[in-house]
């Protein structure tokens, strides 16, 4: 069972969810708890089952067994019109036959409001969205972006307690999205509301979420804020998920109470508890490590940790930022190590041979 | 590539040539279909008027081509929205039995609905043809609609309802103004298809003939033949009109829903 954060009261309460499509195990035992006012990230490749269940959430699709508690509310046989939840849609779903404003004033229509209100209300989230004075436009003249800002204050007018997104800025071009990546963080601190976001980037989940639930085949595979995540992932399978991670074959022994690596090229290194996730194995080994936690010396620099001999297999220039690749002393593979740029330094040639800096505590042990 | 060309040209004189001489003879005041023409006159138009037969078959081709035209769309609507929302076993099948009358023979439709008509003892009328032009105008809306339905994204139905709508409303207020240009092409088309039949009609009509069988009984008379050219370049007219504004307002539906796919012209 994975908990919200302490300080926060949980709104989402899901327990051991179950959901079939014929053969298809689609979830397979879903735990989960979502506090109040967290922006939460589903995060997983195409046909994990993250859309599938954020439609359980939404009330679009039924589930075998389970409960999905809402508020301290079972959801079960409540539709989807009648939950506290809105959707954002992959498409946007503008309606195109109605005006911006008849869009965001669509589910208004039973709220008991005055036409005035009503318009007021619409006017407000388009403020919210940015798109101050575009109410009387044709929803079906704007470009992407705002399509989405209009999806996302069609949903926000009627203030629910769970806004959902499924995958809403992978229409977008890049430039778009990364505004867009920002804006929706803003914009979630300021209605405070729980955002819950479907998504299979990676970098986008890590950038936006408070937390991040990792999905493959149907299960949450690890559940933790973006840091932990990135830095310990509890599998071999999370860490090659998220961001780029490089794995060395290793030899594990216990020595005097110490647990002991030795790592192909690198060296031998003792490891602490929590760099082990699947425990301390016994024998072979895989290390991961990622490209920035090692570093190229330069003439003159010592290494702060610990120091390997490579010799460079590739350059990949970037402009901020460059990657080589490198090839350890006595290891076949290469692994990739990051550097920024500084000026005055010039970038290293394929074939040179290199010292490389490492920090042992930077280390991932998987069985 | 010259001789391609040779031949789209010889192709549509071909093909629309004598829809051409309909109204040159209809404006030739010489009662003998013939070249060379004599003067100009509207006088076989004024001879239209006169003929209350003629009113009567105009009266029940328009009673039945907007019946069949209201059931074909109504039942054309179910079977898109059943095919574009649901899968269900034997799809494919249905869908092929649904269509086939479109290329099924329209005298074989015809003598085996008589032959059962009669066999179940009713006599055959308006509603004997109404009941043949609706079997024939269903295709033809289901494929009109079927695109409507295609090109309308379901998540706008879910947002509907997500945002507190019931399905009924739903439909009311995103899928029925969506889909509405499709609805009012396949009316339109519907009509036009029944207005012009002849073969189900001629087979079914009983005892009041529709315009088309009203239209080929008077070629007997070689003194109407000028006032059936008449006739028939008003027809001409009217159904390129109508099929103009249906694919009008089916174009216009693609547009605001943003994909086009299908459509008849």
């Amino acid at each position: 069972m994975t908990t919200a954060k302490k300080d926060r009261k949980t709104l989402i309460s899901m327990q051991n969810i179950q959901k079939h499509y014929g053969d298809y195990h689609a979830l397979r035992g879903i735990n989960l708890e979502i506090g109040e006012g967290e922006f939460f990230s589903l995060l997983g490749p195409s046909g994990c089952g993250k859309t599938t269940l954020l439609r359980t959430i939404a009330g679009f699709e039924d589930y075998d067994s389970g409960y999905v508690m809402i508020s301290g509310n079972d959801m079960r046989g409540v539709p989807a019109n009648k939950r506290p939840t809105n959707m954002v849609f992959q498409s946007y779903a503008i309606f195109p036959h109605l005006t911006v404003a008849q869009n965001v004033a669509f589910g208004l229509r039973k709220s008991g409001m005055s036409k005035a209100e009503k318009a007021k209300a619409a006017e407000q989230a388009l403020e919210m969205v940015g798109l101050k004075g575009y109410g009387h436009r044709a929803a079906h003249a704007l470009s992407g972006g705002q399509r989405q800002r209009v999806a996302l204050a069609r949903a926000l007018v009627l203030k629910p307690k769970v806004l959902l997104l499924d995958e809403p800025l992978s229409a977008l071009d890049r430039k778009m999205r990364e505004q867009m990546q920002v804006e929706l963080i803003k914009l979630q601190r300021e209605v405070g509301i729980t955002f819950i976001l479907v998504t299979h980037d990676q970098e986008e989940a890590l950038v936006m979420s408070d937390r991040i639930a990792v999905m493959f085949e149907g299960e949450i595979a690890q559940c933790d804020d973006p840091e932990v995540l990135y830095r310990r992932p509890k599998s071999k399978r999370v860490a090659d998920f998220i961001g780029v991670m490089n794995f060395l074959s290793a030899e594990c022994r216990v020595e005097d109470g110490k647990k002991i690596v030795n790592v192909a090229g690198l060296g031998e290194t003792e490891v602490a508890d929590d760099q082990c996730p699947e425990g301390f194995p016994d024998g072979a080994a895989t290390v991961g490590f990622r490209p920035e936690t090692l570093t190229l010396l330069y003439e003159g620099q010592t290494a702060t940790h610990r120091e390997a001999a490579a010799t460079i297999d590739e350059v990949v220039y970037y402009g901020d930022m460059t990657y080589y690749d490198v090839r350890f002393d006595g290891v076949d593979k290469a692994v990739r190590i990051s550097m920024r740029n500084i000026f005055g330094r010039d970038v290293l040639e394929v074939g040179s041979r290199v010292r490389v800096s490492w920090s042992p505590g930077a280390l991932v042990v998987f069985g | 590539m010259k001789s391609l060309k040779v031949y789209a040209i010889f192709y549509l004189i071909f093909l629309y040539a004598p829809i051409f001489l309909l109204p040159l003879f209809a404006f030739n005041s010489s009662t003998v279909i013939a070249f060379p023409l004599d003067s100009f006159t509207t006088e076989w138009f004024t001879t239209l008027l006169t003929l209350s037969e003629m009113h009567g078959a105009l009266l029940s081709s328009l009673k039945i081509a907007v019946t069949s035209a209201v059931l074909a769309t109504s039942l054309g609507i179910f079977a898109a929205m059943a095919v574009s929302r649901y899968s269900f076993p034997g799809q494919k099948g249905i869908m092929g039995f649904i269509m086939l009358p479109l290329v099924l023979p329209e005298i074989i439709v015809a003598v085996s609905l008589l032959i059962v008509i009669l066999r179940m003892g009713f006599s055959t009328g308006a509603w004997s043809v109404i009941v043949g032009h609706t079997l024939i105008c269903t295709p033809f809306a289901i494929a009109i609609l079927q695109s409507a339905f295609a090109s309308l994204d379901p998540s706008l139905e879910e947002a509907a309802y997500d945002l507190g709508e019931t399905p009924a409303s739903t439909f009311r207020l995103v899928t029925l103004p969506l889909v509405m240009p499709g609805i009012i092409s396949a009316l339109l088309i519907s009509f036009t298809i029944s207005m012009d039949e002849f073969i189900i009609a001629f087979f079914l009509t009983g005892a009041e003939p529709t315009l088309p069988v009203y239209l080929f009984s008077m070629m007997r008379f070689p003194k109407l033949l000028p006032a059936v050219m008449a006739l028939g370049t008003i027809l001409v007219v009217l159904s390129v009109l109508l099929i103009v504004i249906a694919e009008f307002f089916r174009r216009r539906g693609a547009k605001r829903t943003g994909n086009d796919t299908g459509g008849f012209l």
